[in-house]
């Protein structure tokens, strides 16, 4: 799962049938620090997340397809935000020590 | 999940079992303000999109899910034509 902060929304009329009734939100996943790291993904979102708000993202499929459930045994969804972050503690040594 | 510009079409003849009537779209990723990022890739179309467009694409596994066929070895899909993009690098100053 990824540390990410929601920086905007994409809205999409002609869509797969699976993202139908879905929102869309696009993510910069965060460093240790707080600070961007690398590029800005998609995820759709499952906990009414907002811009500017911290999140949890879940980039796999199995788990996007346990909560969304499937279409004809299918789902093309692969990133999901399941929690909006309200605290995250990291020790500066640690994290200085992991970068 | 990613946002992408479509910049062409790819035509093969010779595919896969499972891609047999699948569009395949040339694809420039991009940020959500527009600006190229990455390489060029070939993806996957089920939503009818063409050049010029922008598009949403899911990518790894979950790509083959889009198709009408299972366990299609692809690995990029469009899955969404954007209209709009509501992010800061998109605003307008005016």
């Amino acid at each position: 799962m990824k540390l990410c902060l929601v920086t905007g929304t994409v809205v999409a009329t002609v869509k797969h049938p699976a993202y139908i009734g879905q929102k869309l939100l696009s993510c910069q996943p965060l460093d240790s620090t707080g600070a961007p790291q690398g590029a800005e993904l998609l995820a759709v979102d499952r906990v009414q997340a907002g811009t500017g708000d911290r999140v949890l993202v879940n980039q796999e499929g199995n788990g996007s397809r346990q909560m969304l459930g499937t279409l004809d045994g299918k789902l093309p969804i692969r990133s999901v935000i399941i929690g909006i972050v309200d605290d995250v503690a990291v020790d500066p040594l640690e994290a200085r020590r992991g970068v | 999940m990613y946002l992408g510009r479509v910049v062409g079409t790819c035509v093969a003849s010779q595919k896969v079992a499972g891609m047999a009537g699948v569009k395949l779209l040339v694809v420039q990723p991009v940020t959500p303000g527009g600006v190229s990022t990455g390489r060029l890739q070939v993806a996957c179309d089920v939503v009818h999109a063409g050049p010029g467009d922008h598009v949403a694409l899911v990518g790894a596994r979950e790509a083959s899910h889009a198709l009408a066929e299972s366990f299609v070895p692809v690995d990029a899909a469009i899955i969404g034509i954007v209209d709009d993009v509501q992010h800061p690098s998109t605003e307008r100053t005016s």
